[in-house]
C-alpha cells in the first residue's frame, strides 16, 4: 500500500478497501523501521492517530474532506506547525513550539491530511545537501533500495534534496490559492481544487532548452537524459527550441548577495529573547545577545550572515546590494524574452549529476556545494517562475536522475500539465523498499561499519 | 490694537500664538554694524575664560542658533500599523501582542488601511505631495524593546513630502502681535513603533512591553527654526492641526508624541555647525527649556575653544539641562534594506483611480481631501468672524486644552454678549486656573455655572463687582449656585428706584463741596459722589444707574 501512488492509495481509503487508521499505522511502522534514515526530526505519532480517527469517523458518514483525507504527510521542519516542536534543525529552535499553523500547513489539515511529522533538513534550510542540521544528515532511501544495491555494494550516499513532502502525483489543487496573511500574495482567485487536464495536444507545445544550462560539469548521463526527454516531446510533434539566457552565469553570485542580505536581516530576530535558545549570560543584552546567537547557529548560517550584513552596510550598498538588484532584472527579463519568442515551458537538468556519495560531498564546504549544485534551480527564485522537478529514470548506478521544467508566471497550471504528462511517458521505476524493510537488522549492521562521526 | 498687522496671510493658513513662557529668543538677522572684525576681535578674546555662562553679553549678536525637529506620533487607530492587535493605552503589560509583535518566526506584516489614511490626511493638511507610490524599508539595530532587530519604516520614498507649516509666534510689548513664520516639512513617514523598555537597576536586569508597537508617523520639520519659543509654537499648532484631523491625540505626556531636536549654532554667513540630537523632550515648556539651554551650551562652548560633538543629548528637566547619552560605538549603520514583505504601497486620485476597483482596497486622495476636518486656523477665523473677538483671543481659545469647548459651552447657555464671555473666559476664568495651575478639565466653575452668572450680570441682577465676587465664592466648589450665592451674600443691586435717589440725595446733602465741584464742571467729582453713594449702599447699587440719578438730581 504506501509503495502506491495519492490516488491509488485516496481511492484506496473511499472504497473502505483500508481506513485511514490503518494506513496510519503502517506508515508509522515503516518510520520506525527506517529510523536510520534520520529522516524525521520528530514523528508526532498521538497528533497522527488522533487525526487518523477523526478521518475514518468522517469516511464512515461519508463525509470526506476531499482527496487528501485521511493521507499521510510529512512536514518540513521550517514550517510552523502548532503545538508541536519546529526546530529548523537548529540549536536556536530546539524546543520552540509554535502557537499557529503556516497556511499550507493548515491547508493540508483543513483537507484531513495526517501529520506524520517533522522532516529533517540543513540547518535554516541552508546547504543543498541535507547534511548540516544539528540533528545530523539524512541518508538517501535510494542508497537502501534494492534498485541501487543490485548495482553497487558500498556506503551509502547523501541526500542530494532536502526530504520534503512524501506526496507524489496531482493533488495541488488542494493547496493552491491566495494567502491572507502574507501582503505579497496574489488575489487571484483559484478554483479549488482543480484537477489537472491530461495534455490535450503535446504537438501544440513549444519546449525551450536554454543553452547556458550545457555546463561542462554537467554529467554525461544527466545530459543524455535531458536529450532524450527534448527527443521524446519532438516525437510527439512538439516544438523543440534552443533558446539562450545569456545572464545564466551571473545568476549564482547573484541569488548569493540578495539571499545573505535577506538572511542576515530575517535572522534579526534570532536573540534569544521572545522564544528559543537563550545563553546563561546576563551580564548585559548585548553580551547575551552575543553568545545566544553564537550558540544557537551553526557555521553556515553565521557565515551567511556575517556576509549579508557586509552587502547591506552604507558603503558596499550601491555596490553589491543594488547591483545585485539590477542583475536580477536582467536576469528576470532573460526568461521573459524567452518566454515571448514562443516557448511555453524551459526543459534543464535539475542536478549537475546523480547524488554524490556522504565522504565525497564533504569535502567541499556547505557554500561551495551550494554554489555548484543549486545553478539550475535557484534562477527561478531571481525571475519569480513557477518551477517542477520530475524524476526521470535510474542512473547507471541504479539512483534517481530528474529534469526541470520552468513555466511562465502564474502559468502553473500548464507547467504541471505538460509535467504530468511527461510522468506519464517515462514510468519512472518506485523505490524498492521491500528488502530494507524486512531486512532492518542487516542494514543497522552495515550502518555500524559505515558509520562515520557527524560531530563537526 | 494690532489688529490690522493680524490680517496677513490668506484663509487656509495654519497660525499658532502661544504664550511660552521662559525661552529668549535669540533674535536672528543681519549682525550689526561691528560684523567681521568684532568676530574676529571676539574670536581672539575666546580664548580667555568666559565668566557667565548662562547669558549672552549685551551687543552680541553674532551667533545663530538653527534648529530642525522631528517628531514622532502615535496614530490613533484601533489596531497596529502591521498586525491585527489592539491599541489601547495603560493595559497590561504584553497583553495586546499578536505572533507579528512577538516576531515569531514566519509572521508577516499586513498593513493597516486607517494608518495609511491617517498618514495622507496629515500630508494634506501640512500642504505636502502625496508620493502615489511609497516604499517601505527595514532599518537594523539590535535593542531589546525591537523584537524583530529591524524597524520597519520608510527611508527611500516617504508617503508624503515637501509641506509646510506656518505658525505665529508673539512679540512686541505686551506680546501681542503674531508674527508668522513658516517650517518647511521635509517628510512624512509610516513606520512602526517600538515596545517600552522599563530598566530595573535594582536587580540588574530590564523589562520589556510589546503592547506599544503601535503606527507612528514621523513628521521631519528642516532645520527653519532658530530658537526654543519657535520650535515649541510649531510643535503646539502641529498638535492642534493633528487633534482637529483625529488622526493623532498627540498627547506629550502620554506619550503619544515624542519630538526629538537638531540644534547647531554658527555664525551667520559661514557654513552650519555640528548638531547634536536633543531626545526625551515630553512637554512643550521642555522642549522650549531644552532647545535654549543646547543653543547656549553650545556657544559657550565654541566661544570656550571647545567643540561640539555630533551627539545624542537628553534633557533633564529638574536639572533644567542636556547630558550626552554617551553613545559608546560611534554612528551606526543601520543597514537599510527594502522590506521584502510589503509591496510598494500604492494611492490614487480621482484621475488615476482603476474602474471597478474595490473601494475596501484602494485609497482615494481626492476623496480624503474632500473630507478633511476644519483645521485650527479655519476654526480660529470662524471665531473671529462669528463673536467679533481678537485674532489673538481665537489662539488662546484654541490654545489652551478643552477651553475652546468651554467657551461654546457657556455661550449655548447664556444670554449675554459673546463679547462678554470671551472677556469672562479669557481673563478671570483662565486667570483663575492659571494661578492655581489647573486644567480646563479641573475646573470648580462648570460652563454652566459661569453661563448663570452672566446671565445675573446680563440682567443688571448683580454689579460687576459683585459677579467677581460671586465667581471666587464658586471657585471655592462649595457646590452652591450663583443665584444661592447671590441671596446669600445679599449681593443683588438694588431694584428700588426711589429708595435709591433718596440714598443720593442724602449724599449730596452730606457732601454739599463735592455737588459743588460737580457744578463746577470738575469732571472727578461725579466719580466720588458716585463713590460715596455706592458705599452708602454696600455696593448693591449699579454704579451706572447711581451716575443717571445723580445727573438727573443735578440738572446736569
Amino acid at each position: 500500500m504506501l509503495g502506491r501512488s495519492l490516488r491509488e492509495v485516496s481511492a484506496a481509503l473511499k472504497q473502505g478497501q483500508i481506513t485511514p487508521t490503518e494506513l496510519c499505522q503502517k506508515c508509522l511502522s515503516l518510520i520506525k523501521k527506517t529510523k536510520f534514515l534520520n529522516a524525521y526530526i520528530t514523528v508526532s505519532e498521538e497528533v497522527a492517530l488522533k487525526q487518523a480517527e477523526e478521518s475514518e469517523k468522517r469516511y464512515k458518514n461519508g463525509q470526506s474532506l476531499g482527496d487528501l483525507d485521511g493521507i499521510p504527510i510529512a512536514v518540513k521542519d521550517n514550517f510552523s506547525t502548532s503545538g508541536i516542536e519546529t526546530t529548523c534543525a537548529s540549536n536556536m529552535l530546539k524546543g520552540y513550539i509554535p502557537p499557529y499553523n503556516a497556511t499550507v500547513v493548515q491547508k493540508l489539515l483543513d483537507q484531513g491530511a495526517l501529520l506524520m511529522g517533522k522532516t529533517n533538513l540543513d540547518e535554516f534550510a541552508m546547504g543543498s545537501g541535507s547534511t548540516d542540521g544539528v540533528f545530523g544528515p539524512v541518508k538517501n532511501p535510494w542508497s537502501y533500495s534494492k534498485q541501487y544495491r543490485e548495482k553497487r555494494k558500498q556506503n551509502p550516499h547523501s541526500e542530494n534534496e532536502d526530504s520534503d513532502w512524501l506526496i507524489t502525483g496531482g493533488s495541488s489543487g488542494a493547496l493552491a490559492g491566495p494567502d491572507p496573511r502574507d501582503s505579497t500574495t496574489v488575489h487571484e482567485p483559484i478554483n479549488k481544487p482543480f484537477m489537472l487536464p491530461s495534455l490535450a495536444d503535446v504537438s501544440k507545445l513549444c519546449i525551450g532548452i536554454p543553452k547556458e544550462y550545457l555546463v561542462p560539469e554537467l554529467s554525461s548521463e544527466v545530459q543524455s537524459l535531458w536529450s532524450k526527454a527534448a527527443d521524446l516531446f519532438e516525437s510527439e510533434g512538439a516544438k523543440v527550441i534552443e533558446v539562450s539566457l545569456p545572464h545564466t552565469s551571473y545568476s549564482i553570485v547573484c541569488y548569493h548577495v540578495l539571499c545573505t542580505s535577506e538572511v542576515a536581516s530575517n535572522m534579526a530576530r534570532f536573540d534569544g529573547l521572545q522564544y528559543g535558545h537563550r545563553c546563561d549570560i546576563d551580564v548585559s543584552t548585548e553580551a547575551m545577545y552575543a553568545a545566544t546567537r553564537r550558540e544557537g547557529f551553526n557555521d553556515v548560517v553565521r557565515g551567511r550572515i556575517l556576509s549579508g550584513n557586509f552587502f547591506l552596510l552604507k558603503e558596499n550598498y550601491e555596490n553589491y546590494f543594488v547591483k545585485a538588484q539590477k542583475v536580477r532584472r536582467l536576469i528576470a527579463n532573460d526568461f521573459v524574452n524567452a518566454f515571448n519568442s514562443g516557448v511555453d515551458v524551459l526543459l534543464t537538468p535539475t542536478t549537475l549529476s546523480e547524488a554524490v556519495p556522504y565522504l565525497e560531498f564533504i569535502k567541499e564546504d556547505n557554500r561551495t556545494r551550494s554554489a555548484q549544485d543549486d545553478i539550475f534551480t535557484q534562477a527561478v527564485n531571481m525571475a519569480g517562475l513557477p518551477a517542477v522537478s520530475i524524476p526521470v529514470a535510474l542512473s547507471n548506478q541504479g539512483l534517481p536522475i530528474g529534469l526541470q521544467f520552468i513555466g511562465r508566471a502564474f502559468c502553473d497550471q500548464q507547467l504541471l500539465t505538460v509535467a504530468k504528462w511527461f510522468e506519464k511517458q517515462v514510468q519512472f521505476p518506485v523505490i524498492q523498499l521491500q528488502e530494507l524493510m524486512d531486512d532492518c537488522s542487516a542494514v543497522l549492521e552495515n550502518e555500524k561499519l559505515a558509520s562515520v562521526s557527524l560531530k563537526q | 490694537m494690532a489688529a490690522p498687522m493680524l490680517r496677513w496671510g490668506c484663509r487656509g493658513r495654519r497660525w499658532a500664538f502661544a504664550r511660552v513662557d521662559g525661552g529668549s529668543c535669540h533674535r536672528r538677522g543681519a549682525p550689526t554694524g561691528s560684523t567681521s572684525n568684532q568676530i574676529r576681535g571676539e574670536s581672539s578674546v575666546a580664548q580667555q575664560p568666559l565668566h557667565t555662562a548662562q547669558k549672552t553679553r549685551k551687543g552680541e549678536h553674532k551667533w545663530a542658533a538653527v534648529v530642525g525637529l522631528e517628531i514622532h506620533a502615535q496614530i490613533s487607530s484601533n489596531s497596529k500599523l502591521f498586525s491585527g492587535s489592539q491599541v489601547r493605552f495603560s493595559a497590561p503589560p504584553n497583553s495586546l501582542v499578536s505572533f507579528f509583535d512577538a516576531s515569531l518566526p514566519g509572521t508577516l506584516p499586513v498593513l493597516n488601511r486607517r494608518c495609511v489614511e491617517a498618514a495622507v490626511m496629515t500630508g494634506l493638511a501640512l500642504n505636502c505631495h502625496i508620493n502615489k507610490k511609497s516604499l517601505f524599508d527595514r532599518k537594523h539595530y539590535f535593542y531589546a524593546d525591537l523584537p524583530a532587530g529591524y524597524q520597519i519604516t520608510q527611508q527611500r520614498l516617504p508617503i508624503a513630502v515637501n509641506g509646510s507649516l506656518i505658525y505665529g509666534v508673539c512679540a512686541g510689548k505686551k506680546q501681542s502681535q503674531v508674527i508668522p513664520k513658516t517650517v518647511r516639512i521635509k517628510q512624512i513617514q509610516l513606520e512602526q513603533d517600538s515596545g517600552k523598555s522599563l530598566h530595573d537597576n535594582l536587580r540588574s536586569q530590564t523589562l520589556i512591553d510589546l503592547n506599544r508597537a503601535v503606527g507612528l508617523l514621523e513628521v521631519v520639520l528642516e532645520p527653519d527654526m532658530s530658537c526654543g519659543e519657535e520650535a515649541a509654537t510649531a510643535v503646539r499648532e502641529l498638535q492642534l492641526i493633528l487633534q482637529a484631523l483625529g488622526t493623532s491625540q498627540a498627547n506629550m505626556a502620554e506619550g503619544q508624541l515624542r519630538v526629538d531636536a537638531n540644534i547647531s549654532v554658527h555664525h551667520p554667513g559661514e557654513p552650519l555647525g555640528v548638531r547634536t540630537e536633543v531626545k526625551n523632550l515630553n512637554s512643550i515648556r521642555f522642549l522650549a527649556k531644552a532647545i535654549d539651554y543646547e543653543i547656549q551650551r553650545q556657544i559657550n562652548e565654541l566661544e570656550n575653544g571647545g567643540e561640539i560633538l555630533n551627539e545624542t543629548r537628553s534633557f533633564h528637566h529638574k536639572l533644567g539641562c542636556t547630558m550626552s547619552m554617551r553613545d559608546k560605538e560611534g554612528k551606526q549603520d543601520y543597514r537599510f534594506m527594502p522590506e521584502p514583505n510589503l509591496p510598494p504601497l500604492v494611492l490614487y486620485d480621482a484621475t488615476s483611480l482603476p474602474a471597478g476597483a474595490d473601494p475596501q482596497q484602494v485609497i482615494n486622495i481626492d476623496q480624503i481631501r474632500e473630507t478633511l476636518p476644519e483645521l485650527p486656523s479655519v476654526t480660529r477665523e470662524k471665531l473671529v468672524q462669528q463673536y467679533g473677538m481678537l485674532l489673538e483671543h481665537s489662539f488662546t481659545l484654541l490654545n489652551e486644552v478643552g477651553l475652546l469647548e468651554f467657551f461654546q459651552n457657556v455661550i449655548k447657555e447664556t444670554r449675554a454678549e459673546p463679547k462678554k464671555v470671551t472677556s469672562w473666559v479669557l481673563n478671570t476664568f483662565l486667570g483663575y486656573l492659571k494661578q492655581q495651575n489647573l486644567a480646563v478639565s479641573e475646573s470648580p466653575v462648570t460652563p454652566s455655572a459661569l453661563a448663570e452668572l452672566l446671565d445675573l450680570l446680563d440682567s443688571r441682577t448683580i454689579s460687576s463687582s459683585a459677579a467677581k465676587q460671586v465667581f471666587e465664592e464658586l471657585w471655592k466648589r462649595e457646590g452652591k449656585t450663583p443665584g444661592q450665592i447671590v441671596s446669600e451674600k445679599q449681593l443683588e443691586l438694588m431694584q428700588d428706584q426711589g429708595a435709591l435717589e433718596q440714598l443720593c440725595h442724602s449724599v449730596m446733602e452730606a457732601h454739599p463741596q463735592v455737588v459743588m465741584d460737580v457744578k463746577n464742571r470738575n469732571p472727578r467729582a461725579i466719580n466720588k459722589l458716585i463713590g460715596l453713594v455706592r458705599k452708602a449702599t454696600q455696593s448693591r447699587a449699579d454704579p451706572v444707574m447711581i451716575k443717571e440719578i445723580l445727573e438727573k438730581k443735578l440738572s446736569l
